[in-house]
């Protein structure tokens, strides 16, 4: 990594140290939801870049993972056991929790959707996410359209996360731990035969890999990781609703991670980033060419995705890298 | 590449500068929150709230209770996760005092434990969810429509009065549709012939319809909002249903914008509200006339709420007197509030949730071509929700 | 449930699925014959649909009406594809999606700043407003209308596609493009031909439609999901494909919202049935999609073997 590089990760990590010392509780509830999407979008990175599959149902991991939470916490408040178990609103069960339920659905899934390809595979993830969200629509135990309005986080142990400040270095500690293990992951051994399969998929078999299992475990981790950000999601917004698990989730995150770059490493953070500040400052700055105007944002957001999709190469981490590896 | 980074400093600090806390003078002003459907879907309600607001406030020369008014407008775009974002940043960084104008229930709920976590009063112009009237009712959340049942409740008695003896019931698969089946029959008891859950947003009733006719239930009701109800009420009509099989619904089925939207087609069905334009006092003349010359449309229920709104929360200030900034004297001078409205008279249950009369009214063509709705009688006196007992602020 | 109520049902399922198939069949062109995912495909519905509501206010006659949103909308179609779309062939799917993505919030807000936030009006005619009695029940004949339309579609694309030379063009065009270019045809223009098409039958799909749902902002995104879902169930680029799979996705959503709630009620008990039976409907045509990828991942009748 050059030294450039280097500088400009120390600065962007600076920043992101220094966003909750500013004292200004609406910034930093901002970039915590920025941080959380960054995650997830680059969970999604981990089998749209690494492995080429698009996967047009992420938001079903994501929407577990908030369940998790928010079945926890009614089952808590209302003093009632889950499957005959005592409900539990520590953080850390919830991740784990979140991950075996997402792990699971992947590898149910995975193991019909990884034998498609193309549009198949991107059709089917979405099947499934769909099955998933009209189920917690009619799921009237959990209030179906409704969701789950949680009164309170959950519980981080000797971590305060009710403290707007605790809970960012907590979100960010979670995205920094992945993106290393995910830099680590690109360069393995691992990421090098997923990314050959994406390539060349037959000519990896013929060198003797197993390379549907290895595209299975990139799904496995992805829906892990994206369950994470779900479980994260549910505590920022102390909410949980099946609009989580909608199309329309799954396709924000990949507009998110197209937007920043495909396969790179932070690429999906940019992405995340500049879509959700797009979603937040737009309508203000177009309030200040035309009262009113702000109402009619995305009539400029749209054109925007448009002019990225044909003129950045490679999201908007190409603009600012420039093209070429 | 160094431009693209002074423009990320640069972007980085105008987004810092701009998100400086503004001071929150609240003797001075009343800060509103306004956080309403402006795009997408169902945007047609949250703009029909958000007019109605704005001329009740124009109305009142843009002071409530005679105190300065300034309203932060804002767009929830029908997510739940956006409308918790905003609330919080409305509450952070715009200092509200109250927020108002939400359309939808589930959204509601989300922002319910932000708001009173934040000690920010919420008054719902429209969304009533039954949790909020009853288990968890609670001092920072007033409701000035009704409670999501009543509507259906009014059309079941009305219903029952004129001696249906079955009926078949239709609604979407969700919490709405099913407190909207409840509600109607808490007060209807005839025959049910069926009653139809349909998938959220499905748009194609067909099938429904043929099995609602081989059933030959002597009248209909549902409770399809939004696209859905002007599929549904257009296809009834298509299939000749209306002149055979009476339709009934609540207000939602038949407000302004879907009879705009569907025509003729409407014609002789019944709905339960608890306003009409056509009701007869002052106050609504002038607000049905007003709405109509300044936005160049007919005003749905919704926009009515929107202006009652105003009303209330401008009575509720001169109630407080000069320490209405002061949150419990605001609420209890909220909580007693008696007015008369676009609906006539109005004023609060214990559980914040209003006591008020209800009609039925009926689908009409007036002379000029305008379909719209007319008053065949008032159905209830006075009425209270149902849940109001569940709720502990008695 | 008797044989007539059967038959009825069986009538509104065959509906439903020539309903979708005009929704699917641009899609299906486009996405086939260009390799591009067109999201903006529900946008020309809309448009359609907005379109003939506004021209029937100016003509006051369903057909002339009709014809001038197809042109207009045409000629969107073709300004799109000039403009925005033509550089994304060949480039991976990915981009499609952000651009086409891009073009949804467009027209979205675009329509919302012409006609308002409110769903807009849009009848039958006069002509097409009666019912004929069918299988012992009045039949709409706009619903008639909407089966002729999209049979006479069907049939049109396949002599098309099949018999002309346009249609020679098309296919090779999509077999090897370079080849064709070689040959001396304008491939660029040939694609933005295709394009105009795909949009103009997204547009009558709207035009016809309208009468019969809501004509309101993102009406586009409430077709677009069922359209994927007939085309991948069918056969991506497979016109044949597109007709089979919107017919059963049309049968199979029917008859499991139509009978799935009685058909629980014999061993659940009834408020649990109608729950469960409505549940399981509104996930039929996935379950359905999963089904049939799963043992025919490129569809039942695929374009090319």
């Amino acid at each position: 990594m050059g030294w450039r590089w280097r500088i400009l990760l120390a600065l962007a990590l600076l920043s992101a140290l220094l966003i909750p010392w500013t004292g200004d509780d609406y910034l930093v509830k901002l970039a915590t939801r920025i941080l959380i999407f960054a995650l997830a979008a680059s969970a999604l990175d981990l089998v749209l870049g690494l492995g080429g599959l698009v996967s047009f149902g992420h938001a079903a991991f994501l929407g577990l993972g908030a369940y998790v939470v928010g079945i926890m916490f009614l089952h808590d408040f209302e003093g009632t056991g889950f499957l005959g178990l005592a409900p539990s609103q520590d953080i850390f069960v919830q991740f784990l929790l979140a991950a075996l339920v997402a792990g699971g659905f992947a590898l149910a899934t995975g193991a019909v959707c990884l034998r498609t390809r193309g549009v198949a595979f991107i059709m089917i993830t979405l099947a499934f996410a769909q099955m998933l969200f009209f189920f917690f629509v009619s799921l009237r135990r959990y209030n179906g359209e409704d969701g789950i309005a949680l009164w309170n986080r959950s519980r981080g142990g000797w971590l305060e996360l009710e403290d707007q400040r605790t809970f960012y270095y907590f979100v960010l500690a979670c995205l920094v731990l992945f993106l290393v293990f995910a830099a680590r992951l690109y360069h393995s051994r691992f990421g090098r035969v997923v990314r050959g399969s994406k390539d060349n998929d037959r000519r990896m078999r013929a060198l003797g890999f197993p390379t549907y299992r290895y595209r299975l475990t990139a799904y496995l981790l992805s829906a892990v990781v994206t369950s994470i950000a779900g479980v994260l999601l549910a505590n920022a917004t102390y909410f949980v609703g099946p609009a989580y698990l909608s199309w329309h989730m799954s396709g924000q995150l990949i507009v998110m991670v197209v937007l920043g770059g495909i396969g790179t490493l932070f690429g999906p953070v940019l992405g995340a980033a500049l879509f959700i500040l797009l979603e937040e400052f737009l309508p203000d700055v177009l309030d200040l060419f035309a009262a009113g105007a702000g109402e009619y944002w995305m009539l400029l957001l749209g054109p925007l995705l448009v002019i990225v999709a044909l003129f950045a190469r490679r999201g908007l981490l190409g603009v600012l890298v420039g093209t070429g590896r | 590449m160094r431009n693209a980074l002074s423009a990320i400093v640069a972007a980085a600090a105008v987004a810092i500068g701009s998100a400086a806390p503004t001071p929150a003078t609240a003797q001075q002003e009343l800060r509103i929150g306004l956080l309403t459907t402006l795009s997408g879907p169902g945007s047609g309600l949250g703009t029909d709230i958000r007019d109605g607001f704005r001329l009740g406030l124009e109305h009142l020369g843009g002071r409530l209770g005679g105190v300065p008014t300034v309203v932060i407008e804002a767009d929830d775009a029908r997510k739940p996760d956006v409308a918790v974002q905003k609330t919080d940043e409305m509450i952070s960084r715009d200092g509200i005092f109250l927020m108002t104008g939400q359309v939808w229930s589930n959204l509601t709920l989300a922002m319910m434990p932000t708001l009173a976590r934040n000690r920010v009063f919420f008054i719902s112009p429209n969304a009533g969810p039954s949790a909020l009237a009853g288990k968890q009712c609670n001092p920072w959340f007033f409701n000035t429509a009704w409670q999501n049942d009543n509507n259906h409740e009014a059309t079941g008695a009305f219903v029952q009065k004129q001696g249906y003896k079955s009926v078949y019931l239709l609604a979407p698969n969700y919490p709405a549709g099913h407190d909207a089946i409840a509600g109607f029959k808490r007060y209807y008891e005839g025959e049910i012939k069926g009653e139809v859950y349909t998938p959220l947003g499905q748009l194609d009733y067909a099938a429904e319809i043929a099995n609602l006719r081989a059933a030959a239930p002597e009248a209909v009701f549902f409770f399809y909002p939004g696209g859905m109800g002007i599929s549904f009420i257009k296809q009834y009509a298509q299939a000749g249903l209306i002149e055979e099989i009476p339709l009934f619904g609540p207000a939602f089925s038949f407000s302004q914008d879907i009879l705009r939207a569907v025509g003729e087609a409407a014609v002789g069905a019944y709905n339960g509200a608890q306003w009409s334009p056509d009701l007869d006092n002052e106050l609504n003349k002038k607000f049905v006339a007003a709405f109509r010359e300044t936005y160049g449309r007919l005003p749905s229920l919704y926009a009515a709420q929107g202006y009652d709104t105003a009303l209330v929360i401008d009575a509720a200030v001169r109630n407080a007197g000069a320490d209405w900034s002061d949150k419990a004297t605001f609420r209890k001078a909220l909580e007693s509030v008696v007015l008369e409205t676009t609906r006539g008279a109005f004023r609060f249950n214990v559980n914040h949730f209003p006591i008020q009369d209800f009609y039925v009214r009926r689908v009409v063509k007036l002379d000029d071509g305008t379909i719209t709705n007319r008053v065949v009688e008032k159905i209830f006196e006075d009425h209270a929700d149902a849940y109001v007992g569940e709720c502990r602020m008695r | 449930m008797d044989l007539l109520l059967l038959l009825q049902q069986t009538l509104n399922g065959l509906q439903l699925g020539v309903m979708l198939f005009l929704m699917a069949a641009g899609l299906t062109l486009i996405f086939g014959i260009m390799d591009l995912i067109n999201l903006a495909h529900g946008s020309f519905y809309m448009l359609g649909a907005y379109l003939t509501a506004w021209t029937m206010g100016l003509v006051d006659a369903f057909l002339p009406a009709i014809a001038l949103a197809l042109l207009i909308t045409a000629a969107v179609g073709f300004l799109v594809e000039v403009t925005a779309l033509r550089r994304l062939y060949g480039r991976d799917h990915l981009y499609q999606v952000l651009a086409t993505f891009g073009l949804i919030l467009f027209f979205n807000e675009g329509l919302k700043l012409l006609f308002g936030p409110q769903p807009i009006f849009l009848q039958p005619p006069a002509w097409l407003s009666g019912q004929v009695p069918l299988f012992g029940a009045p039949y709409p004949v706009i619903r008639l209308a909407i089966i002729a339309v999209g049979l006479a579609s069907a049939l049109l694309l396949w002599w098309l596609i099949g018999h002309t030379r346009l249609g020679m063009l098309i296919r090779a065009g999509a077999d090897d493009r370079e080849m064709v270019q070689a040959l001396g045809v304008d491939i660029a223009r040939l694609f933005g031909l295709i394009f105009a098409l795909g949009a103009a039958l997204a547009a009558l799909a709207g035009a016809m439609a309208g009468p019969v749902l809501a004509v309101r902002i993102g009406m586009g995104e409430d077709i677009l999901i069922l359209a994927f879902v007939v085309i991948v169930i069918g056969g991506i680029g497979s016109i044949r494909g597109a007709f089979l799979g919107a017919l059963l996705v049309g049968l199979v959503d029917t008859y499991g919202r139509a009978m799935l709630p009685d058909l629980l009620a014999m061993f659940l008990e009834r408020t649990v049935a109608d729950a469960a039976g409505a549940s399981i409907a509104s996930m039929a045509i996935y379950i359905l999609m999963a089904l049939v990828l799963a043992f025919r991942p490129r569809g039942l009748l695929p374009a090319r073997s």
